[in-house]
């Protein structure tokens, strides 16, 4: 197990090097250039020349990649080249947002959606089936933005209860904290509760027709007990995988979110970046999202052992 | 069900002011910037964002007002010599940088050394300089080699690039390179450590900053600070900005897209205005080293069928946020005039382009329009006016991509299939646009702002126009580039525009200016 899970860190190195020089390469031939944007609109061709020159932009590719791999074996991520600021300090900025909001509606998707996929299963073929099904089916389509828009309307406007938009860090109290990301959580959440609650669901069916599910029935154990007990726990590998693939998707689908609701999270930073060409954070960032999902996969690899002890590695 | 609704409002009400009963101390004006503030430097770049930052941070030694006078702001005394190619500036007592420091001559001249190596109007005040001597610690003297009769309005640029003045220390910086250190003198101080690039934005009041005595009139006259804090919250999304002033998370959105201005007049608490009183123009910008636009029949052709109220329609929405401007300068303001602008203001005459186009010798070339989806400004006006050459016959296409790719492609000289580009629009603001100082007028060649147009006799129109004294010379050189600028055609301005700003009527004292002040602004 542990020479597994060293062999899969090492792995992670070898992958995040390698999206290091896609994503080094991709820019490096991407139209866009950052001192045409810090130069503004009024600046003179020779003026956006002076200003490539100042940040090395002229420098030849493999000088340039060689600079940012040496920094980055030291600890460097670089500088942001618009705002001056260590792209580390500008991704600290902004973690604690996205991964509030990521966790809070990681929370609210599974709390809600994984009982309903097992109410759904058990009650198969009934109006409460058709209803949560037909919730999923709705929940699914709805686009993010609109729910958000809905959302604002009637909780932050007509009743007043929920802020707009914005961030309070933790450290400002729990309310503060929670009252600016429980709406950006039912948005984001949503489209995921439904992916979730459908898997859950399907997977349920499958491990209801299996025979030691008969058998624990026809020997008298509740059915609550055959639910939860049995059935859940044989189902969990194709959910545990899909709430792991969800995390990633999360991240992604966090940007619209953090956009509706102004969140300063890592999303809105990657979109900011993008548009600027600012190099150094658009190649911190995705490293920062590579590490991360080798890092989801890796612990959803390790949970399939807590649901089924056959795994070994 | 209503009284746990209510319960729960209040519950969430008392939470809310709990938690920020701390903050309730100070008057904080919450304020959604137009954009988001990326660069600090208002030196190394021409964002109007950045100008916006520097007027809170920094001071200016002039600074025009609304009669388009440059009047003294750090400057107490000033004169200039019979001959005038000497002028001496004494500044105001109590001047202190943020860090205590009082301002000296010395950094006055090594932030205008600074201005003046990238500032296009600074560059041609450089250009008559012969040098800044410092005779003490608050008087300085500027010499000059030949008379430079803008010598004022330039210290008093109102927009971008402001000659603002920082540290001596601050603005020995490159001028191509951005400054590390944000310290001025101006009304508010900027507050590093609460900045969160592309959200949010702190400034707290200069308790040691003098005002002058006079009323508030533009950038002049006295920066009184009646707020203890003021919060930028870059909102990007128009509807969450609405949503928040109307919920009244903040109290003033600087500008409004049109389509959102009849939801916000409808709440009580919210005004909507024009505040801005000589709103922006759009422009037509054309490639002259490529075909089809290097032949002056081309770009007079679509002088006769432009329609200007297409794009103020396409821009602002509604005719009341905008209107035709046939002038190359800003409409409204001292120079500008309709002389020679018959074939852009007269009857749309699609027959008289069509008989230019085939003078011209079009031969069918492909027309490449670039433009960007994420500026609404710049992408209505190409839309219009892909449609309007369509209309013409000519082979064009549309190439939208992004603001951050549209500039680097303006960069390129080469011909369309090479990755060039025939047509692009942007806009500027009213300050900008205001004389034949004007970027897009300029008309050197490759050393001219992007399509490089090459007219020589723009030039020496504008030379003699930058050596006039009085307001009638001055005016009848402007005429007279204008003049040539309707026959050579350099640019064509295509509407003039405001995007209103909306506040809640809780706060008084907004200045009405062509670029936002906060300062004089009060919260109840």
């Amino acid at each position: 197990m542990i020479v597994y899970i060293l062999r899969r860190l090492g792995a992670t190195l070898i992958v995040m090097a390698v999206v290091a020089l896609f994503v080094f390469s991709l820019l490096f031939l991407t139209p866009g250039d950052p001192a045409a944007v810090i130069a503004g609109d009024v600046a003179t061709a020779d003026d956006i020349q002076r200003i490539r020159e100042k940040l090395g932009l002229n420098e030849p590719f493999l000088v340039q990649f060689g600079g940012w791999v040496w920094r980055l074996l030291h600890g460097d991520l670089g500088t942001s080249i618009f705002t001056n600021l260590p792209v580390t300090k500008l991704i600290g900025q902004r973690v604690q947002p996205t991964v509030s909001l990521t966790l809070l509606t990681l929370v609210f998707a599974v709390l809600v959606a994984v009982p309903l996929g097992v109410i759904a299963a058990a009650k198969v073929g009934t109006w409460t089936d058709r209803l949560v099904m037909g919730f999923s089916v709705f929940a699914f389509s709805v686009p993010v933005f609109v729910l958000a828009y809905l959302l604002i309307s009637l909780f932050s406007i007509h009743l007043e209860w929920l802020p707009v938009q914005g961030y309070r860090p933790l450290a400002d109290g729990p309310w503060p904290w929670l009252s600016h990301l429980i709406l950006p959580s039912i948005a984001l959440g949503t489209v995921y509760m439904a992916l979730i609650a459908r898997i859950t669901r399907a997977a349920m069916l499958d491990v209801l027709a299996q025979d030691y599910i008969r058998t624990a029935n026809a020997k008298g154990l509740a059915p609550r007990a055959v639910l939860t007990g049995h059935a859940l726990k044989n189902a969990g590998v194709p959910i545990i995988t899909v709430i792991g693939i969800g995390v990633a998707l999360l991240i992604s689908g966090a940007i619209v979110t953090e956009t509706v609701f102004a969140i300063p999270g890592i999303g809105r930073l990657t979109v900011d970046a993008i548009l600027r060409r600012d190099y150094p954070v658009i190649q911190g960032v995705i490293l920062l999202f590579s590490g991360i999902y080798v890092l989801i996969n890796l612990a959803v690899d390790l949970s399939y052992r807590l649901f089924d002890p056959r795994i070994h590695y | 069900m209503k009284d746990v609704c209510a319960l729960l409002r209040a519950v969430t009400l008392a939470l809310v002011f709990a938690a920020s009963s701390a903050a309730a101390q100070e008057k904080v004006l919450k304020f959604i910037p137009q954009a988001d503030l990326r660069i600090l430097d208002p030196i190394t770049t021409t964002a109007y964002i950045t100008r916006n930052h520097g007027y809170m941070v920094y001071d200016t030694l002039f600074a025009t007002d609304a009669k388009f006078q440059a009047q003294p702001q750090m400057v107490d005394k000033w004169d200039i010599s019979k001959d005038r190619l000497t002028y001496t500036f004494t500044l105001r007592d109590g001047l202190k940088f943020h860090d205590g420091q009082p301002v000296r001559s010395a950094d006055c001249i090594a932030s205008l050394e600074r201005w003046t190596k990238r500032d296009a109007l600074g560059q041609k005040l450089a250009q008559s300089t012969e040098s800044w001597i410092a005779v003490n610690d608050k008087t300085f003297k500027l010499k000059l080699k030949k008379p430079f009769p803008l010598t004022l309005d330039a210290l008093g640029k109102l927009s971008a690039n402001v000659p603002f003045i920082m540290p001596e220390r601050v603005a020995k910086t490159d001028a191509f390179q951005n400054i590390t250190e944000t310290i001025g003198s101006g009304p508010f101080r900027f507050v590093k450590d609460e900045w969160v690039p592309g959200s949010k934005v702190v400034y707290a009041k200069n308790n040691d900053y003098v005002p002058r005595k006079e009323a508030p009139s533009w950038a002049a006259g006295g920066k009184v600070v009646k707020v203890d804090r003021v919060e930028w919250t870059y909102i990007p999304d128009s509807a969450t900005a609405a949503a928040a002033l109307n919920a009244g998370e903040a109290d003033w959105w600087e500008q409004l897209p049109p389509d959102l201005i009849p939801l916000l007049r409808k709440n009580k608490e919210v005004r909507v205005e024009n505040i801005d009183p000589l709103g922006s123009l759009g422009i037509i910008r054309f490639n002259f080293l490529q075909p089809p636009f290097n032949n002056q029949k081309m770009r007079e052709a679509l002088l006769y069928v432009l329609d200007q109220k297409d794009y103020v329609l396409g821009i602002a929405g509604d005719e009341k946020n905008g209107h035709t401007c046939y002038s190359f300068y800003t409409c409204g303001t001292p120079l500008s005039s309709e002389i020679g602008a018959e074939p852009l203001k007269g009857k749309r005459d699609f027959d008289k382009a069509r008989k230019l186009i085939q003078e011209s010798g079009y031969k069918g070339e492909k027309i490449v329009i670039i433009s960007a989806t994420d500026q609404p400004i710049v992408h209505s006006q190409s839309l219009i006016t892909a449609e309007l050459l369509r209309k013409l016959g000519l082979n064009v296409e549309l190439q939208a991509g992004d603001w951050g790719t549209l500039i680097t492609r303006r960069t390129s000289k080469e011909p369309v299939d090479k990755g060039g580009w025939s047509i692009f629009h942007t806009w500027f603001v009213g300050p900008d646009m205001l004389s034949p100082a004007n970027v897009p007028m300029v008309n050197l060649g490759e050393k001219s702002w992007f399509g490089w147009p090459a007219d020589p006799k723009i030039e020496d129109l504008r030379q003699v126009w930058f050596s006039t004294t009085d307001a009638l010379a001055s005016k009848k050189a402007s005429d007279a580039v204008q003049v040539e600028a309707f026959r050579f055609v350099p640019y064509i301005t295509t509407a003039q525009f405001i995007l209103p700003t909306a506040y809640r009527t809780n706060l008084s004292g907004v200045i009405v200016a062509p670029v936002t002040f906060l300062w004089n602004v009060d919260k109840k």
